[in-house]
């Protein structure tokens, strides 16, 4: 298996345009340069590449969203990496500069981007000055400028909601990371007004290769509806944590304990979030499921999430959710993990992270938090479980962004799968939990953090 | 006192507001700017950012309120970016972090007496693969224990301070 995204992780000096070149970077501009716009989305849409920043949506049609009369369309590169668990954009960036300004400068091409952006997460401080030489020394080169595209690196500046596209364009046009009503989605009305194509760094650092090797090539390497590698950012407890390149598809069973050495202490696996903490958990009957977009939705063998014992949580139209590949971002947790403590912290980060706008979000997330809380430290009241459910089950599809359905999801999956070590948290002596629009004084000790 | 950017900062924000087609668009760039001159994001300074981008001072305002990177009082030399994140957490991130509040006899979010560091619980700082970590200026210090965490203040002392405003 080749790898494309991750060949000069470890490589010292790659990120410097010399050596950067040496290696073949910027190879596939005269080429790429010379095919008709349209001809590149063709090949991408052949090369069965998804988005690699969560959805997985296909990369090649959402190209093909932008306006055939659009004057102005502007490409921009989400390196907002912040979902936890999530560390593989951080590698490429850091260790392939040159490799991602290559693809905007060929995906610009197809777009007809003239000023393309990198939204670069603001706690990157490093990489952010990796990039920002990289850039520099593609100007200095001629690869960028001077009738070619122009490329900005925009730093953030703390916020994990910027992630999300709409949010990112705000912030990208200096206001506060408030996501936006979608439709207008932003292929028709994204950045200053003008069609937008926001795609996910390892999404963009994949087409020079495949632009290289052809559409076909890329395809033929992956799942018959999901084409190229997978990077997983194996964290958590193993013997070998690590940023992996992998074969899509490939069971995670197998990345466990071939690739990763297994679980300290030869403890058995307990539970595994597949794609960011935002992500339904898997236990340990789930671990042969291929780590590939569809399977993880898909799979019948992951029970799916519920709403109580019994009933299913409906995506609508009946759909099932069982969970997603998301961003890549594995977390392995060993037979001793407190997943109430786990789940608590979770629900913390996003009550953090919710940007406000929307109630259920804002005041909800914020109700998890505290009731986790309490039930993590042994004091939950009776009712606290079908509490959490109620409550998570109120956010998920009822906000503008997908930041609820990151709390909800997660909350409701560990009930469905690890129901009694939460009702084993419950002090039944204590009263029922009183409705949780009382207190606000305790949401606001949890975002003073900062 | 109102405060001003120097020459040097001026022609940055020149530089930076010919990358975007309007001047509002400059807003986070030219804060982080505002930090790196001031140290810190105090009023008078986002009055300064208004003015050098002809933007209300309550957007500003507003913009600088919702990112936890800008900060709205004086730091420490050093800002000491911990991550507790789940990650980190499983293999012992609020151990270290309990390690360094102890060793600088101060709570995440404030300051050593010395003036020398601030920490802040972090979220997921994407470093998952060699948690538990924290961030100080442009280094990473990873797969930390609570005594290589303490022991990185040290290396950390040594570094120039975050912002050219700490004097």
């Amino acid at each position: 298996m080749p790898k494309i995204v991750l060949k000069h992780m470890g490589v010292e000096g790659v990120n410097r345009i010399d050596e950067a070149m040496k290696r073949g970077a910027y190879s596939r501009l005269s080429r790429g340069l010379a095919m008709a716009p349209a001809a590149i989305t063709d090949e991408v849409k052949k090369s069965n590449l998804r988005g690699r920043g969560g959805a997985g949506f296909p990369t090649g049609m959402k190209w093909g969203f932008i306006p055939k009369d659009a004057k102005t369309v502007y490409l921009v590169i989400n390196a907002d990496e912040s979902e936890p668990g999530t560390c593989k954009d951080r590698e490429i960036i850091y260790w392939d500069p040159h490799l991602l300004i290559e693809g905007v400068i060929l995906a610009s091409h197809a777009l007809g981007c003239k000023h393309a952006y990198i939204y670069i997460r603001g706690e990157m401080i490093r990489e952010h000055a990796v990039l920002q030489r990289a850039v520099d020394e593609a100007y200095a080169k001629g690869f960028l400028g001077n009738g070619r595209v122009d490329l900005t690196v925009h730093r953030g500046a703390g916020a994990y909601i910027c992630g999300e596209e709409t949010s990112l364009l705000n912030s990208l046009e200096g206001k506060r990371g408030w996501p936006r009503l979608k439709p207008p989605f932003p292929a028709v009305k994204g950045l200053f007004g003008q069609p937008t194509i926001v795609n996910n760094v390892e999404t963009i650092a994949n087409i020079p290769a495949i632009l290289e090797k052809g559409g076909e090539w890329f395809a033929s390497l992956g799942t018959p509806r999901s084409g190229g590698t997978r990077i997983l950012c194996m964290s958590g407890h193993l013997n070998k944590p690590g940023v992996y390149e992998l074969p899509m598809g490939i069971p995670l069973r197998q990345v466990i304990d071939e690739i990763c050495g297994g679980v300290p202490g030869g403890k058995k696996v307990k539970a595994v979030i597949p794609g960011g903490s935002s992500m339904p958990p898997l236990d340990a009957n789930e671990l042969d499921i291929p780590m590939e977009f569809d399977a993880l939705m898909t799979d019948e063998r992951i029970k799916p999430v519920e709403v109580k014992p019994g009933i299913p949580f409906d995506m609508g139209g009946g759909k099932k959710l069982r969970t997603m590949a998301g961003s890549g971002g594995v977390i392995v947790m060993d037979e001793d993990t407190d997943l109430v403590a786990v789940t608590a912290r979770i629900m913390r980060f996003y009550a953090h992270e919710s940007c406000g706008q929307c109630t259920p979000c804002r005041e909800g997330t914020g109700w998890l938090a505290r009731i986790c809380s309490r039930l993590a430290k042994g004091q939950g009241r009776p009712g606290d479980v079908e509490l959490c459910a109620s409550i998570a089950h109120g956010i998920a599809g009822n906000t503008i962004c997908p930041l609820g359905d990151a709390a909800a999801w997660p909350m409701l999956g560990f009930l469905t799968k690890f129901r009694g070590e939460f009702e084993a948290r419950v002090n039944k002596s204590l009263k029922p939990a009183p409705p949780p629009a009382q207190s606000g004084s305790e949401l606001v000790q949890i975002r003073s953090g900062h | 006192m109102a405060l001003a950017f120097s020459p040097e900062a001026r022609q940055q924000i020149e530089k930076i507001r010919s990358r975007y087609p309007n001047a509002q668009a400059a807003c986070l760039p030219v804060l982080h700017l505002a930090q790196d001159e001031f140290g810190h994001i105090s009023d008078d300074a986002i009055g300064a950012v208004a003015d050098v981008l002809g933007l209300p001072q309550a957007h500003v305002w507003g913009v600088v309120t919702f990112y936890t990177m800008y900060h709205r009082h004086p730091t420490g030399k050093h800002t000491l970016m911990v991550c507790t994140n789940v990650s980190c957490m499983l293999r012992g991130g609020y151990e270290v972090l309990a390690a360094l509040e102890q060793k600088l006899g101060v709570k995440a979010g404030g300051n050593s007496a010395d003036g020398e560091f601030t920490i802040i619980e972090e979220e997921c700082l994407a470093a998952c693969a060699d948690a538990p970590c924290l961030i100080a200026g442009e280094k990473y210090f990873l797969r930390l224990t609570p005594e290589t965490a303490v022991k990185a203040l040290e290396e950390i002392k040594k570094m120039p301070p975050d912002h050219k405003g700490h004097h």
